[in-house]
């Protein structure tokens, strides 16, 4: 009885008194691996991802995630445009958080240029900049709790994202691609009655119904069950694949670009890292919930302290005059179509500029070799780089793990395809 | 410190750690724009930042980016971005090569290395020797060609559309109802070294084009584009001695004779003062044209 495989829970045999067939059924004879393909149409690929997994029952053995699907050759088309032209390209890498994308192109030709922004256009895109963080993880949140199972708080964090991107619209005209960020400061000021709205919404409406959905989640057995243990990353690990953002601090290690290379106005906030301690799937998520609080303090913080003054620089020779000013005066007539026809010449050099986005580190390395145009604009995707770990990760782990694991990577592929 | 970007504390220490560290396969060391970046011999790369991960402490790979420069004799710039995590300080390390010789795999030291040598491969054809999966990545299934090289056009060479003969997708090559329109904004005294449009006659100086403006026409060489440009003076000096070279005749004072439609006489042909029209008409024999033939191509 006790060599019987079919055991009850009480130690008993479970078929005791039945006649028991012993032969061999299909379901006892040796699998060998096989390989399946995840998308590229799947609802958890998170758009276009192509995961071509072998798996040994459903246990995964080797992950090759196929990428380039959304590969639209961003870096040789920017090298056919002005440095003007080519900003709303980096609205649609990152289509979820664009404002982050054209942030570190920005601070790049600022660089090179040597040009200095205003305090009140660092503080307007500091402020911006950490309204997308809330919008981007809005959406991140929201869809691998999807994932995973629940559906509710999707829904929830959903209005919250709406009514981010309604606050993209009313400050630039457009909901997703706002080519807000300009070289030298903000591309117009933004309305009072505004800033006003958004601090209100941060005092009042975001901790309210994020907090509910997030109380649905947190503490949820499923939600832990999918996610806990799941895909731990150590910190060495973190380091050598190059993690970064929420997913190097969902290991442990406290780094944040805003803290230890501060841009923008981020040097004079205070705002707190959240870091992981295990670096599985559920930590990832739990930063990425604690830093849309601490974003929410740094735009009260920026709300605060919003200086007054011009919303970018003067300097005529990079930032165009705005169209009433060019209607009184020849000067900016001629400024206004040289810049905008021609545009301005960056000194030849080259710099890697490299800021905090929602999804960790976006990196411009941008060559200039003294003309109008970039001569090189590399790109370097925050996604690359944690994908491409997607095959450590899930070694090992059930093939529905899957959508939890690329769930916490946080993968958009406008960005890791360019 | 003017500009908002992100802010790293320069490294003084650095360049003589480097020199010591690196020895001779340090090749250049440069300090710009607030950034370091170090040149190394592309045989010694694997080793160097190995040395660099665990003597200085530069523990994250974050991106290696391609760069095409196609007047150079090793063309192609393969860079690499540091960052320590410790020191909070980024390093660029680049190595030079061309399309043929490989550069040795980092994929050992850092294993987020494979994709962006796959990128790099993929979009300038650099190979990574040692790679262990160094295929396409971003471009198509079956894509031919490095799209990144300067010299790759911007349209590329295929175009895919639906076809709904065939219920798949084809390929074919790239037809453009419009000519990309490549604005080039370089004044054509500050460098550009292309024939402006119109101009094509100007450039028959015998100089290489090349970067800047052409240097200006000696007098003599202005006198011997001038004489060719002058037309050859005409065989025989212009006359009109008989009445047959007038253009005018027998055939003309007929028609002159006929009344016209009012009934006033035509005026008799008279002898008109020479006006270069005429004189112009005068050339032509007096024959009635033949019809004209239809063009054969390769008229002159």
């Amino acid at each position: 009885m006790t060599d019987s495989p079919h055991v009850n829970h009480y130690g008993g045999d479970l078929f005791e008194g039945y006649p028991v067939d012993t032969a061999d059924t299909a379901g006892d004879q040796a699998v060998t691996n096989y390989t399946i393909n995840f998308g590229p149409q799947h609802p958890a690929a998170h758009g276009v991802l192509r995961l071509v997994l072998e798996l040994d029952g459903e246990i995964i053995e080797r992950v090759d995630p196929h990428v380039g699907l959304l590969h639209r050759g961003t870096e040789k088309l920017i090298e056919y445009k002005t440095y003007l032209q080519a900003l709303p390209y980096f609205d649609r890498l990152d289509y979820c958080s664009p404002l982050g994308m054209e942030h570190s192109y920005v601070l790049a030709i600022e660089k090179l240029l040597d040009l200095e922004v205003p305090a009140r256009a660092q503080y307007l895109r500091t402020l911006f900049a950490e309204l997308t963080r809330i919008c981007n993880h809005m959406l991140n949140i929201g869809s691998h709790v999807m994932d995973v199972g629940a559906m509710t708080p999707n829904l929830w964090v959903f209005e919250l994202r709406e009514d981010c991107l309604n606050f993209f619209e009313r400050a630039s005209g457009a909901r997703m691609h706002s080519a807000y960020f300009r070289p030298g400061g903000v591309h117009q000021d933004v309305p009072e009655r505004l800033l006003y709205d958004i601090g209100e919404w941060c005092e009042k409406r975001l901790p309210k119904l994020f907090g509910d959905a997030m109380s649905l989640v947190i503490d949820n057995r499923i939600f832990k069950q999918r996610n806990v243990d799941i895909a731990t990353v150590s910190k060495e690990d973190a380091l050598a694949w190059g993690f970064s953002g929420p997913m190097i601090r969902g290991s442990g290690i406290a780094w944040d670009l805003r803290k230890s290379q501060p841009y923008d106005a981020y040097a004079a906030m205070e705002f707190d890292i959240p870091v992981g301690t295990r670096g599985d799937c559920y930590d990832r998520f739990m930063v990425r919930v604690e830093e849309v609080y601490q974003s929410a303090k740094i735009i009260k913080q920026c709300l605060r302290d919003m200086p007054t003054g011009p919303i970018a620089s003067l300097d005529r020779k990079v930032v165009p005059p705005k169209r009433g000013e060019m209607k009184q005066s020849m000067e900016s007539l001629i400024h206004h179509f040289k810049l905008y026809t021609e545009g301005f010449h960056v000194p030849a050099g080259e710099v890697y500029v490299a800021t905090e986005s929602p999804k960790g580190e976006f990196g411009v390395y941008l060559v200039s070799d003294g003309t109008n145009k970039p001569y090189r604009c590399k790109i370097r995707p925050t996604a690359f780089s944690h994908l491409q770990a997607m095959d450590m990760m899930s070694k090992g782990h059930m093939l529905a793990d899957t959508t939890a694991i690329i769930g916490a990577i946080d993968v958009v592929f406008g960005e890791c395809d360019r | 410190m003017a500009h908002p970007a992100p802010l790293v504390a320069p490294q003084p220490a650095l360049a003589a750690a480097l020199q010591t560290l690196l020895g001779t396969d340090l090749v250049a060391h440069v300090f710009t724009v607030d950034e370091d970046s170090i040149t190394v011999t592309r045989e010694a790369v694997a080793g160097v930042m190995v040395e660099l991960r665990d003597k200085l402490e530069y523990q994250q790979l974050m991106e290696i980016a391609g760069v095409d420069y196609p007047d150079r004799p090793e063309r192609f710039e393969v860079v690499y971005h540091l960052l320590s995590v410790t020191k909070n300080h980024r390093l660029r390390v680049r190595v030079s090569t061309d399309e043929a010789t490989p550069v040795p795999t980092i994929v050992p030291v850092w294993p987020n290395a494979g994709w962006l040598e796959r990128e790099v491969f993929d979009m300038y054809g650099v190979l990574f020797s040692g790679n262990p999966d160094l295929r396409r990545i971003l471009t198509d299934y079956g894509f031919q060609g490095h799209p990144q090289r300067k010299d790759f056009p911007l349209t590329g060479y295929t175009e895919l559309r639906y076809s709904e003969e065939d219920k798949r997708v084809v390929y074919e090559p790239v037809k453009l109802a419009q000519d990309f329109r490549n604005f080039d904004f370089m004044s054509p005294w500050e460098g550009a070294d292309y024939v402006l449009p119109g101009d094509e006659k100007a450039g028959g100086t015998g100089e290489a084009s090349g970067k800047g403006a052409p240097s200006p026409l000696t007098a003599a060489q202005v006198k011997a584009a001038d004489d060719k440009a002058k037309a050859p003076p005409p065989p025989t000096p212009k006359t009109t001695e008989k009445p047959t070279e007038t253009g005018a005749g027998a055939k003309t004072n007929i028609k002159a004779a006929k009344t016209s439609r009012d009934g006033a006489k035509a005026k008799p042909a008279t002898k008109a003062a020479k006006t270069p029209a005429t004189a112009e008409a005068e050339k032509v024999p007096p024959k009635p044209r033949t019809p004209r033939k239809p063009k054969t191509g390769g008229d002159a």
